[in-house]
This record gives structure tokens, C-alpha cells and sequence, in this order.
């Protein structure tokens, strides 16, 4: 693509480089990508610290066995929103966020290719929140069915109360949402790309929320059909997860869990793509196996529309699905031990430094790791018999989406915001903000798969004496964990507002222009970037295949 | 081909963010009229009608751009990036309904008619197909048979789609008459399937005893029909405003994404549409 043109351009040729309009509407009506992913990233951490409030609400309660603070209708609710908040609001938007920021200026794009629709993408995304969050102040309370909204248990009037078709419609607006981002994110990398950039010199960071956004075109409708399904079997007489009609509920498990676990991928790919944008810079190496990481992506892709009924183990399937799922969800431990391998290569024998964003990468690669592994031992379906439904289950998909998405969220920020600022962050607060994350989610997620292994089921309010002990350390470790956010919160704010006081380059971080064209630009990034696109592209991030 | 050789990028969006609020309102509406309250219509009807000129505002905006030549080549191939994904998102969530009637059809009504659930639930359930399951819910009905409207249906949507193909040849030789022709014929035919729709839904519900609610057989029947037929509807509306501004002189051979996209919906209804005759009617 060629130069940029804007609206004005039409009436006043002089009238180029304007900048933001002023005010609210500025935000409201902005199609600028930066803008954009601004929004989607404050309104992310917004609902990060909404989100675990509401586990902050769980640890309390968890905190002794009896029932001290909460009734367990409204435990439940915590549960099941705690879960839609964080995966919803928080989680996929903040990858949106980082997508809208960091693609056009990765591949020297002007912009997205569709800025109207990116608008429209976000406030959807609002509405959909909001729509949810409505129903915590309905009679009956918010959903309490768990985040899977399980018919028949969801349909039941005591799990609803008036917050079920609330809670469908979110569903719907936040589908839209996604759909609309993805196409946007496809249509730029496809289309948008500097002419010199070809599909396999673009950043890991681009290749990753491509196949995400072709992961999430595939699997938002299913869901959306999913949830309508459950309201006309509410609401209109519909029988298909009724048996006495001929339906199965089992039936919506399949279609959730098909549109499930290709959506626990949409959270952890943009996370795979940070972390491998991350470790080459502060390895001062270029990242190991670019070629072997692009094929890796793909191939969890894939995968992940294969193996969806390894959630459903213990519902009573025949003993041929049984193994077939087994079997198959093994095999992604292949292209994702790929990965870990080849960020460990890339570390070694680098000249590294452990600034703030690459602590976090290593937690990341190590505790990933960790959670990799018990998602291993839970393919195995006889074992998952002892795992199903139990706090083991919640210790391993807390271990792949704290320490992993989350802990790789908060190194984006580390990593980036002095770009889009054009301040440093306070290297000494961050540290601690790592250490005092990284030591408190372990100890608040370690002993959860020793609860598990033990028994105790998930979604329970009150659980037996001898689960004490775990317990209590547990939610220490979660108090730990939430409080040591706020320290996060702290240092965005402060940066934003010119953080150290140090005015960085334009590289940031040493060498960083040879990873990225991102690091070519001015500190801080100007409104409008790319209106030519970079005639070269650094090619240090895919070294090996030159 | 557009004046502009440069990549649009349009300010200030406000459509977005109405049509936004519009839909939320309806949706919210709605689901305050689903938990009875006395509210929920109102807010729908607001929330639609904030929609509907959210989409007239937006698209007649789109459509100014268009005739002015500020979008290049470049901005086309977005659009058809866009008009693409979303039709495969459509795809993905026909396949959805299609995939329920699979897994109905060959797993859970065998399942309900055999072993430890026969004996021990509903011995005397004979596992069938068309059935409102073993519990015989929303009573007796007949189901409907492939050969009457629903055939007629078929030979109208595709010849829908020889006559939407047809003004597209129309429009790529600049001959507008044949073009607007075409398009006429196209939403005529579109609407006429809606309509033929209508008399065997009430067919269905009048003499039939075939409802929403007769079993799993009613609910795959209606909600695999009921979200193509509305498929219908918005892919004729969508082709009428096509009609409306080929009257007006729009369009170019070598600059007609509208049309495109609109016959790229038209063509994606009709396949789902053969689909369904071949799975729901004759299977």
C-alpha cells in the first residue's frame, strides 16, 4: 500500500498531520489504532482488578472451612463470574489491545484496515461487559451455573433467576466483538503489510494473533449458537439438551467444549507470540527456531479443534472417544514442547540482562512449564477420573493462565509502555512487582493440586476440615497476589504520567530496532505512524532462515 | 478505478458506537422481556429503531465515499477480506445447527432407544426419525414432507442465484438495464421464498401439530429453517438497497464491492439453503 490520505485531505492539502480531536469524544468516536488499543487495554486492567476482587471474594471464603462471609448462591456467582470476567473482559481484551497497537506499527501499517469497525469491535465489547455486569444487581444475583453454563443445572430457576438471558445476550455482543476484531486483525496482516515484509519475516507477535483470529472466526459462532440454543429450551419450548424431547445435554457440552478449548488457545497463542517477541531482546540473540515457532503455532491451532471432549472424560462417552481424545491431546504436548525449547535455546549463551519484561518471560517459559505438564497428566483419561472437577483441575488452568497469559500481559506492558509513553517505567518497582507476583501466585496455585489430588472438588463454598491447611496458604497467597497488583496498576499510571523521568530512545531497549520495526520509530510513538511504509525490514528475528 | 491511489482512514466514527447502544438496548429489552417485565418491548423497539438508522446513516455514508473515489484498490480488498471472515463466521454458526441435528439424529435418540436407558426409563420408546423423543413433548404432529413448497423453495432460491449472476454480467458489461433487471428478479424471487416460508410455518403450526416445541424434531426443523429464513430476509434487503443505488447510477465494473458482497451473501444463503433441503426434508 501507498500513502495515507485522511478525510481533510479533500479540502485542505496543508491540513495534513492533524492529532487528536479533544475531550470525551475523542474516545468515543476514534478510529486511530493507538487510541483503540488504549481503550481496550485500560478497560482490560479495569476488569483485571474487577475480576479478582471477585477472587479475592472466593479466597476469603475459602480461606477456613464453614461458611463465613458469602451465602453459597452468591459463592457460586463469584465463581462463574469471576471466570466470564477475566477470560472475557480481561484476558482477550488485552491482547486485543496489544494487537491494535502493536500490529500496524510491527508490519509499518498507517492503521488498521477497517478503523470503524475497530471502534465498533470495542464498544461492543463494553456493552457485552456491561450486560453481564447488570445482572449482579438482579433478583436471583448473577449467573451461578459455573462459566460453562451447563444445562440442565443453568436452566434450573434457582441456578438463574433473571440473569440467564442477560448473560446469553452478553455472550452474543462479546461474539460480535471478537469476530469483528479478528476480521480486522486479518485483513490488516494480510493486507496492510509493508511491501517488503513477507509472511515469513513478520514478528512472531503478528503470526501468533493471525491464527488466533482465525481461531477465534471459527469458534465465536459456535459458541453464540451454543447459548442460543439454551434459550429457546428456556424460553421457547426448544428440546435439544432435554432428553424427554429427544435432545441431550450432553449435546451442549460438545458444542462448548468445541468452542472451548479452541478459546483456551485464544489466550495462551498471543501469549506465545509476546513472550517469543520478548526473550530474543533481552538475550540480545535472535529468537531460536522462527520457522519451527510459526509451524508450532499452527499445529496447536489445528489441534485445538480436535481434542475438545478431554474435558468431558468422565460424562460417559464410548471407550473408542475415550482414547481417540486422549491420544490426540497428547500430541499437543509435541509442537508446544517445540516452543519451550526453543525460548530456552534462544536464552542460551545470550548475553541477557533481567529487566522487568524478561522476568517475567522466563516465570512465564518455566511456570508455563508447570502447567503444561499438568495438563499432560490430566489428558491421561483413567487418571482425569480422579482429577475431574476438582481443585487439581483449577491449579492447572490457573498455572497456564496467571503465570502464563497474565505474567506475559504484565511484561507487554513493562516491555512496551516506555514506547508508547516515552517514559521509563521505576525498573525497582517493577522488580518487586515481579517478585513479590511470581513468589505469591505459587504459593497461592502450588498447593490447590495437592487439594485436588486429595479430593476436594471446585465450585464449593465450604469443603472438609482436613483441606484446611491448603487452604489457608492458599488464600494467603492469593491476598499476596492481588495486593502485589496494585503495585502494576501503581507503575502504569506513574509511567503514563512520565514515570522516572528518564526520556528513553527511541530503541528502548539495547538493540531492540534489530527485533522489531516497531523500535524504529519516535519515543513516543507518534498519533499517526507508517503514512509511508518502511521501505526495509529487520530481519534479525528470523536470522536462521537467511 | 477510484481518483485515489492512497489508503483511506477514516475520524471521528460515530455510527459505531449508536449502533452499539442501539443493539444493546434491543438485546436488553429483549432479555427483560423474556424475564416478564412489562419494560422489555419498549426497549426492544427503541433499541431497534436506533439500529436501523445506525445502518442507514453508516452504509449511506459508506456508499458517498464510494461514488467519490476515495477508496482505492487496497480499501477493496479489505472490504472483501471483511465480507469474507464474517460469511464464514455465518458458516461456522449454520454448521453449528446442522452438526446438532447430526449428533441427534445418529447419537442421542439411538442412545435413548437402547440398553440400560430403554429398559430402565422409556421401554417403550422405539427409536425413530422424525421424533419429539420419548416423552412425546408438544404432542402428535406430522413432519414435513420435501416435495411440496420446500422443492418449489428450492427451484426459486437458485434461480435467484442465475439471476443474480445474470445482473452481475449486466453490471461488468455497463449495461445498466440488465443489471437492475437482474436485481428485481433477485429480491422478487428472495421475497417470494420468504413468503412461501410463511404459509408452511403456518401450515406447520395450523394443521400440522409440527411446532417449535414438538421435540428435538420441531426444534432442529425451526431453528435450522428460522435462521435461514431470516438469512433470507437480510440478504433481500441487502440486495434491494443494492436495486435502490443501481438506479441511481452507482457502481462501476471495476468498482462494485456492494454488489459483490451482496451477491456473495445471496450465494452463501442458497447453499445453506440446499443444505437444509437435502438434510432437514430429505434425509
Amino acid at each position: 500500500m501507498s500513502a495515507v490520505v485522511d478525510e481533510h485531505d479533500h479540502h485542505a492539502d496543508d491540513h495534513h498531520d492533524h492529532g487528536p480531536a479533544k475531550g470525551l469524544l475523542r474516545w468515543i468516536t476514534t478510529t486511530n489504532h493507538k487510541d483503540i488499543g488504549t481503550l481496550y487495554l485500560l478497560f482490560a486492567l479495569t476488569m483485571f482488578f474487577v475480576g479478582g476482587a471477585m477472587a479475592m471474594v472466593i479466597r476469603a471464603e475459602l480461606f477456613e472451612p464453614g461458611l463465613q462471609f458469602v451465602d453459597p448462591a452468591f459463592f457460586n456467582s463469584m465463581t462463574t463470574m469471576h471466570a466470564l470476567v477475566m477470560v472475557f473482559g480481561a484476558v482477550m481484551p488485552a491482547f486485543v489491545g496489544l494487537a491494535n497497537w502493536q500490529i500496524p506499527l510491527m508490519i509499518g501499517a498507517a492503521d488498521m484496515a477497517l478503523p470503524r469497525m475497530n471502534n465498533m469491535s470495542f464498544w461492543m465489547l463494553v456493552a457485552g461487559v456491561l450486560l453481564l455486569a447488570s445482572t449482579l444487581f438482579m433478583e436471583g444475583g448473577a449467573p451461578n451455573g459455573g462459566w460453562t453454563l451447563y444445562p440442565p443445572l443453568v436452566l434450573q430457576p434457582i441456578t438463574v433467576g433473571k440473569a440467564l438471558p442477560f448473560a446469553i445476550f452478553s455472550v452474543h455482543l462479546l461474539g460480535i466483538s471478537s469476530i469483528m476484531g479478528a476480521i480486522n486483525i486479518i485483513a490488516t496482516i494480510f493486507n496492510m503489510r509493508a511491501p517488503s515484509m513477507k509472511m515469513m519475516d513478520m514478528p512472531l507477535f503478528v503470526w501468533t494473533w493471525l491464527i488466533t483470529a482465525f481461531l477465534l472466526i471459527a469458534v465465536m459462532p459456535v459458541f453464540a449458537g451454543a447459548v442460543t440454543m439454551l434459550l429457546t429450551d428456556k424460553f421457547f419450548h426448544t428440546s435439544f439438551f432435554n432428553a424427554a424431547g429427544g435432545g441431550d445435554p450432553v449435546l451442549y457440552e460438545h458444542i462448548f467444549w468445541f468452542f472451548g478449548h479452541p478459546e483456551v488457545y485464544i489466550m495462551i497463542l498471543p501469549t506465545f507470540g509476546v513472550a517469543s517477541t520478548i526473550i530474543p531482546v533481552f538475550a540480545r540473540k535472535p529468537l531460536f527456531g522462527y520457522a519451527s515457532m510459526v509451524w508450532a503455532t499452527a499445529s496447536i491451532a489445528f489441534l485445538s479443534f480436535i481434542v475438545w471432549a478431554h474435558h468431558m472424560f468422565t460424562v460417559g462417552m464410548p471407550i473408542a472417544g475415550e482414547l481417540y481424545f486422549m491420544y490426540a491431546t497428547m500430541i499437543i504436548a509435541v509442537p508446544t514442547g517445540v516452543k519451550v525449547f526453543n525460548w530456552t535455546a534462544t536464552m542460551w549463551k545470550g548475553a541477557m540482562t533481567f529487566e522487568t519484561p524478561m522476568l517475567f518471560s522466563i516465570a512465564f517459559v518455566v511456570l508455563f512449564t508447570m502447567g503444561g505438564f499438568t495438563g499432560l497428566m490430566m489428558s491421561i483419561a483413567p487418571s482425569d477420573f480422579q482429577y475431574h472437577d476438582t481443585y487439581f483441575i483449577v491449579a492447572h488452568f490457573h498455572y497456564t493462565l496467571v503465570p502464563a497469559s497474565v505474567f506475559i500481559l504484565m511484561a507487554a506492558g513493562y516491555f512496551w509502555l516506555p514506547k508508547w509513553t516515552g517514559h521509563m517505567y521505576n525498573e525497582k518497582i517493577g522488580q518487586l512487582h515481579f517478585w513479590l507476583s511470581v513468589i505469591s501466585v505459587n504459593i497461592l496455585f502450588f498447593p490447590q493440586h495437592f487439594l485436588g489430588l486429595a479430593g476436594m472438588p471446585r465450585r464449593i463454598p465450604d469443603y472438609a476440615v482436613q483441606f484446611a491447611d491448603w487452604n489457608m496458604i492458599s488464600s494467603i497467597g492469593g491476598f499476596i497476589f492481588g495486593a502485589s497488583q496494585l503495585l502494576f496498576l501503581y507503575i502504569v499510571i506513574d509511567t503514563i504520567r512520565g514515570g522516572t523521568g528518564e526520556k528513553v530512545t527511541d530503541e528502548v531497549w539495547e538493540d531492540a530496532s534489530k527485533h522489531g520495526l516497531e523500535w524504529t520509530l519516535p519515543s513516543p510513538v507518534p498519533y499517526h505512524t507508517w503514512t509511508t511504509p518502511p521501505t526495509s525490514v529487520p530481519t534479525e528475528h528470523v536470522l536462521d532462515l537467511h | 478505478m477510484s481518483t485515489n491511489t492512497a489508503y483511506y482512514i477514516p475520524h471521528k466514527a460515530t455510527w459505531p458506537v449508536i449502533g452499539t447502544v442501539g443493539l444493546m438496548t434491543m438485546l436488553a429489552g429483549f432479555a427483560n422481556y423474556l424475564n416478564g417485565s412489562s419494560i422489555g418491548p419498549t426497549l426492544m423497539v427503541i433499541g431497534l429503531l436506533v439500529f436501523i438508522a445506525m445502518l442507514i446513516g453508516w452504509f449511506t455514508l459508506q456508499a458517498k465515499e464510494s461514488e467519490s473515489g476515495m477508496y482505492n484498490h487496497e480499501v477493496g480488498i479489505s472490504y472483501r477480506h471483511g465480507m469474507m471472515w464474517f460469511i464464514f463466521s455465518e458458516i461456522v454458526f449454520f454448521a453449528v445447527f446442522f452438526g446438532t441435528l447430526w449428533y441427534t439424529r445418529n447419537l442421542s435418540v439411538p442412545w435413548l432407544g437402547e440398553g440400560a436407558t430403554k429398559e430402565l426409563l422409556w421401554p417403550a420408546f422405539e427409536t425413530a426419525w422424525p421424533t419429539n423423543g420419548p416423552g412425546k413433548v408438544g404432542g402428535d404432529f406430522e413432519p414435513m414432507g420435501a416435495w411440496g413448497l420446500p422443492f418449489l423453495n428450492t427451484l426459486i432460491l437458485l434461480t435467484s442465484g442465475v439471476t443474480c449472476t445474470w445482473a452481475h454480467h449486466g453490471l461488468l458489461a455497463k449495461n445498466r438495464d440488465q443489471l437492475i433487471k437482474g436485481l428485481i428478479a433477485t429480491v422478487a424471487l428472495g421475497f417470494l421464498f420468504v413468503v412461501f416460508q410463511a404459509i408452511e410455518y403456518h401450515e406447520a403450526y395450523t394443521d400440522m401439530g409440527l411446532t417449535l416445541g414438538s421435540g428435538v424434531y420441531g426444534s432442529t426443523f425451526f431453528m435450522l429453517t428460522g435462521f435461514h429464513g431470516f438469512h433470507v430476509c437480510v440478504g433481500a434487503i441487502i440486495l434491494s438497497v443494492v436495486l435502490f443505488r443501481s438506479t441511481q447510477g452507482h457502481f462501476k465494473p471495476e468498482n462494485h464491492f456492494a454488489f459483490e458482497a451482496a451477491a456473495w451473501y445471496w450465494h452463501f444463503v442458497d447453499v445453506v439453503w440446499l443444505g437444509l433441503f437435502i438434510f432437514v426434508y430429505l434425509m
